[in-house]
């Protein structure tokens, strides 16, 4: 039994990961054809739906090139290190209210946040090797660039989501979400009106340097079409090509679901779940909501991207070092200011 | 936009500096105005709310009518002067207006207009009738200089621009060809009932 709801949950997630996948290529491609006044893929199936199918057939057929001289095994290991460890990601992720005993999470780890920022700072490896074992200038540069700036940001994200640690008490996903189930969202504060600018500000700040930590514009230094050739994965083609591609998908909607599970009370929404209510439908329910909102702030990565030009190297890095890291230490100083003083904890 | 608000009242002191840092406002201004001002300046510093004033103009634009135009089922309206597939005009008693001349086929720079004259035997008001009047398509550039030379206004370039042929051959037109309206054309036919098909 124990092992069925192991192999469900696994089924759960995989689809999650692979239907969102492809479906966000789709809209990605969609979306900014909307933006721009254009239609975008709409002819193969309903909507255009099937052409990331058409899209990924085509990428498998392609014919596998491996430049001279370059690094075998590295620069195999690389697409497999951008995806592999951002699918792990998904193990501690609470996608739903626990139906019976069960609770919807791979595995339960009380340690969840930890596990999931480091592997949120591997799939920088992948990019890096990428590009380095492509033996190729502008594939060195857009993943050097790639680091530099991922170390950079990782720093606030690192504190900001201390500040969630900090107002759950926990570094348990479980926790984190149960008490904004319980009390309120951390975006408004966890339920405490002293702590709601906090909270805003927090959650606007984890989604910036999720931003830059998926490499997404704009902060895509990684990739950068114009002046790299296509960055760290100029030199790949076929399938290795598709892995980078995917994995940054997957990754996006790795980060888009640690922002709902640390700010936007994971599967929790007013009215529509019930954190006391073990039942299957409403299990199902919770599912939903959170797909849902994953789904949103997945759409929101994409609308950003279509809105903004890419910032210069410069200035990403003096925001992430001059203005974000102030900031999240602020932050983290009112949080705990605020859980001494007012509610009295740690007292 | 709360910087520029502020620039009238003192325009010698830029309301903040390249790097978005905020300068010392005056210390005249009232408590409450100087925290609203600095708060400002730090969104602004944050670039959150052009960005956030970007992203809702996007969203707005999301929602207007596409430009796209679905090109096998919707078609392409071109002016009337767009240059196309030539066409031989016919007078009222529907033989072709052309007097072999020769004006176009001197005149055309791609050399593909190749005409064989005859004495118009039957028909007093001329001297001379084509024989055979040829374009080769494939070698035509679509300038309109036939169309520009040509005294008796018998040559025209329609406004046609699907051109599809498996052959060389098929896109070397004769008199006949030429004499007909261009959807009546039997190439062009072809491609007509098989965009219907589909």
């Amino acid at each position: 039994m124990n092992w069925l709801w192991l192999l469900l949950k696994i089924g759960v997630v995989l689809g999650i990961i692979f239907t969102l996948g492809p479906l966000l290529i789709h809209a990605e491609r969609r979306v900014s054809a909307f933006i721009q006044g254009r239609l975008g893929p709409n002819r193969l199936g309903p909507l255009g739906l099937f052409q990331p199918v058409a899209d990924i057939l085509k990428l498998i057929m392609k014919e596998v090139i491996l430049p001279e001289r370059v690094d075998r095994v590295l620069f195999a290991l690389g697409p497999l290190l951008m995806f592999i460890p951002v699918a792990f990601g998904w193990a501690v992720i609470p996608f739903g209210n626990q139906i019976g005993d069960e609770k919807l999470q791979i595995a339960n780890l009380d340690i969840g946040v930890l596990f999931l920022m480091s592997v949120l700072s591997v799939g920088v490896y992948g990019i890096t090797l990428g590009g380095w074992a492509s033996n190729n200038k502008y594939g060195l540069l857009g993943s050097l660039r790639a680091s530099a700036q991922l170390i950079s940001y990782e720093l606030s994200m690192g504190l900001t989501i201390l500040m969630v640690v900090m107002m759950a008490e926990s570094v348990d996903p479980q926790v984190i979400v149960m008490k904004q189930a319980e009390h309120g969202w951390n975006v408004f504060g966890g339920g405490s009106l002293w702590l709601l600018p906090s909270g805003l500000l927090g959650f606007t700040m984890l989604f910036i340097t999720a931003l830059a930590e998926n490499n997404r514009l704009p902060f895509d230094m990684a990739e950068c079409e114009a002046e790299l050739v296509g960055g760290y994965h100029t030199e790949y083609t076929s399938m290795g090509f598709g892995m980078f591609m995917f994995g940054e998908y997957v990754a996006m909607t790795l980060s888009a679901a640690m922002l709902t599970t640390l700010f936007l009370g994971g599967w929790h929404f007013p009215f529509l779940t019930n954190p006391a209510s073990h039942t299957v439908l409403a299990g199902i329910i919770s599912v939903l909501v959170f797909t849902t909102k994953v789904a949103i702030i997945d759409f929101t990565y994409i609308w950003i991207r279509w809105t903004l030009p890419r910032f210069r190297y410069d200035q990403i890095m003096s925001l992430g070092w001059k203005r974000m890291l102030p900031l999240a230490l602020v932050n983290v100083g009112i949080v705990a200011v605020v859980g001494v003083l007012v509610q009295g904890n740690g007292g | 936009m709360q910087a520029a608000e502020e620039t009238p009242h003192e325009p010698a002191l830029p309301a903040h500096d390249p790097h978005g840092h905020a300068l010392q406002s005056k210390p005249t201004l009232p408590l409450a105005l100087r925290v609203r001002k600095m708060f400002h300046q730090a969104m602004i510093a944050l670039y959150l709310p052009s960005i956030f004033r970007g992203m809702a103009r996007t969203f707005g634009f999301m929602f207007r009518p596409k430009e796209t135009l679905q090109y096998p089922e919707e078609e392409h309206r071109v002016t009337a002067r767009y240059r196309g597939e030539h066409r031989l005009k016919k007078d009222e008693q529907g033989r072709p207006k052309c007097v072999a001349c020769f004006m176009c086929q001197t005149s055309c720079p791609a050399e593909c207009i190749t005409i064989v004259a005859r004495d118009a035997t039957e028909w007093p008001d001329r001297d001379k009738v084509p024989l055979s009047f040829d374009i080769d398509l494939l070698k035509c550039i679509y300038c309109g200089m036939c169309e520009e030379a040509c005294p008796c206004d018998a040559i025209e370039l329609t406004t046609l621009f699907t051109q599809v042929a498996t052959s060389r051959e098929q896109k070397k037109y004769d008199m006949q060809t030429l004499l007909m309206s261009p959807s009546e054309r039997p190439q062009v036919k072809s491609l007509a009932v098989h965009r219907r098909a589909k």
